[in-house]
């Protein structure tokens, strides 16, 4: 009886915080997906982005003493403008090159960044501390961090902000189109390389988030978003790679699954790499448009 | 006045040549039409005047030179191209459109009041206007481009084989609608057509192009009663 009860407990606890990391892999899978909309182009470099406003706020708070919340909302206006930057230096000059080029020049973007933060930082690993307290508290007989609770708010505010800003605004509803039908667009007089552009930085921004959310729990690293990015891709391609909503449904989804594979598998923790990869296999095999994806449908 | 003026228009796709030495006059306020078999350039006309295409010669519109200006700019100087396949933005609504029909305005008011009187022309719409776009029927699809690029306030429209896959009756509906708003509003078209009956009633001139020329103009009924246009496009 006491052994079935704390079975449960356990196996609740380890949803809650798979749906907290999951909300994490969401916030970087829906800047993937807001850059694969605009563009055709998975973007390498995502992670390492958010990577580098995550070192940004690090210094904000360690070297110029800002306190948590001040430096979290400067980081994520520095990350649209980097973003942005990103998009107008790096991106721009390969307007219509093939999709194959957009590829390559994201790697690039990735090793340079990540190189730069290295170069910057240094490779030790730095604790970044949480701005939520370590305990935990009690919600409906299960016990539940403050931590994965906080993490689970902040990322419905960033999605909720996100969500509405494409819904209800004129310039929201302008990259909607642009980045669906872009001659379209062009002729109803909207500078879609601008709104490319203002993509990257929301893009960025969003990012941003995910970094500054994971790195109290990994610590801070050049190489800390990598297994983030993994667990995105899983996310976006689960949810169908066109999809917002779907990305951050499948960042849920991969965020539980794998918190139950760490944890009731044997040599689990080990799994959770092979087991995003499997899922990216496994959906691109058997349902390439993911769960909320449209199947491609084009005229020839 | 002359609104819109081209003066040897010459565009190639790479190594193609689609159009060798256009000249064509739109009057402001009038119907002109671009008549023409597959692959006499009139769509290309159409994308050169909207910056779409590169060409070389003069493109005169309301005393700028907008030869080889970007599509967005040419937009915002009051040209509205409803393009080959109606342009719909197919997974926006109906509403959201004409809201970006209307995107580069900043007279909100008057935007709202436009709305009202598109409407008016298309009384189907408030009804329907929270449906993507891509369930519209092909022939609401056209009107619904046409209501789309009166939203911008244009001087201009460009409008791309209007009847295309659309039933007769439908067509007709359209061409009177854009009859109307010419009549109306003094609104100037330069129609794309390849039923040269039907663009010969619409427009008050035209142009006949054959592989990237003009090969003949004029008023409508003189054109309507040459043999050659008769022989080639009226069939009779």
């Amino acid at each position: 009886m006491l052994l079935a009860a704390s079975v449960i407990q356990s196996f609740a606890q380890q949803v809650v915080s798979g749906v907290a990391s999951g909300a994490i892999y969401a916030s970087l899978a829906l800047a993937l997906v807001l850059i694969y909309r605009a563009m055709d182009v998975a973007n390498f470099a995502q992670g390492e982005m958010a990577m580098f406003a995550t070192f940004v706020a690090y210094t904000l708070i360690t070297q110029f003493h800002l306190p948590y919340l001040l430096a979290f909302v400067l980081t994520i206006l520095l990350a649209f403008a980097g973003g942005v930057i990103v998009e107008r230096a790096f991106v721009r000059p390969f307007e219509g090159a093939p999709v194959l080029t957009l590829v390559i020049v994201t790697l690039a973007l990735f090793s340079i960044v990540n190189g730069l933060a290295g170069l910057i930082w240094g490779y030790v690993f730095k604790t970044f501390d949480s701005p939520f307290p370590a305990r935990s508290v009690q919600v409906g007989g299960v016990f539940v961090g403050i931590q994965d609770l906080g993490v689970i708010a902040v990322t419905l505010v960033v999605l909720a902000v996100v969500f509405s800003f494409f819904r209800y605004t004129r310039l929201g509803l302008a990259m909607r189109a642009a980045a669906l039908y872009p001659e379209s667009s062009r002729l109803l007089g909207v500078r879609t390389s601008r709104m490319l552009a203002l993509g990257w930085g929301l893009a960025a921004a969003v990012g941003a988030v995910s970094g500054m959310m994971v790195a109290p729990i990994v610590f801070l690293d050049p190489n800390m978003m990598q297994p983030v990015l993994l667990f995105a891709f899983a996310a976006a391609v689960l949810g169908g790679i066109e999809s917002p909503v779907g990305s951050v449904i499948g960042g849920v989804i991969v965020g539980v699954l794998l918190a139950l594979v760490g944890t009731y598998l044997p040599g689990g923790q080990n799994l959770r790499i092979p087991f995003g990869l499997i899922v990216i296999v496994a959906v691109l095999l058997f349902r390439p448009a993911g769960l909320f994806g449209r199947r491609e449908m084009k005229r020839v | 006045m002359v609104l819109l003026e081209l003066t040897q228009v010459v565009a190639t796709y790479g190594p193609v040549r689609a159009l060798h030495g256009i000249d064509a006059q739109v009057p402001e306020g009038s119907i002109v039409a671009l008549l023409g078999a597959n692959g006499a350039g009139k769509t290309t006309t159409l994308r050169a005047i909207s910056g779409m295409v590169k060409a070389t010669g003069r493109i005169r519109f309301d005393g700028h030179e907008v030869l080889n200006r970007r599509p967005e700019d040419v937009a915002r100087l009051g040209v509205a191209h409803v393009p080959e396949g109606r342009g719909t933005l197919a997974q926006l609504t109906v509403w959201e459109n004409l809201q970006m029909g209307a995107y580069i305005r900043r007279d909100r008011n008057r935007v709202k009041q436009d709305l009202d009187r598109v409407c008016g022309y298309f009384p189907w719409i408030p009804q329907r206007r929270r449906q993507p776009a891509a369930l519209l029927s092909g022939g609401e699809q056209q009107m619904l481009a046409i209501a789309r690029a009166l939203m911008l306030r244009p001087r201009l429209l460009l409008l791309d084989e209007p009847s295309l896959g659309l039933a007769p009756i439908v067509v007709r509906e359209i061409f009177d609608l854009i009859q109307a708003i010419n009549r109306e509003e003094g609104l100037t078209v330069l129609v794309v057509e390849q039923n040269a009956s039907l663009a010969l009633q619409l427009a008050r001139r035209a142009y006949v192009l054959e592989v990237g020329r003009v090969v003949l103009e004029g008023e409508s009924d003189e054109l309507a009663r040459n043999e050659s246009v008769r022989k080639s496009y009226l069939g009779y």
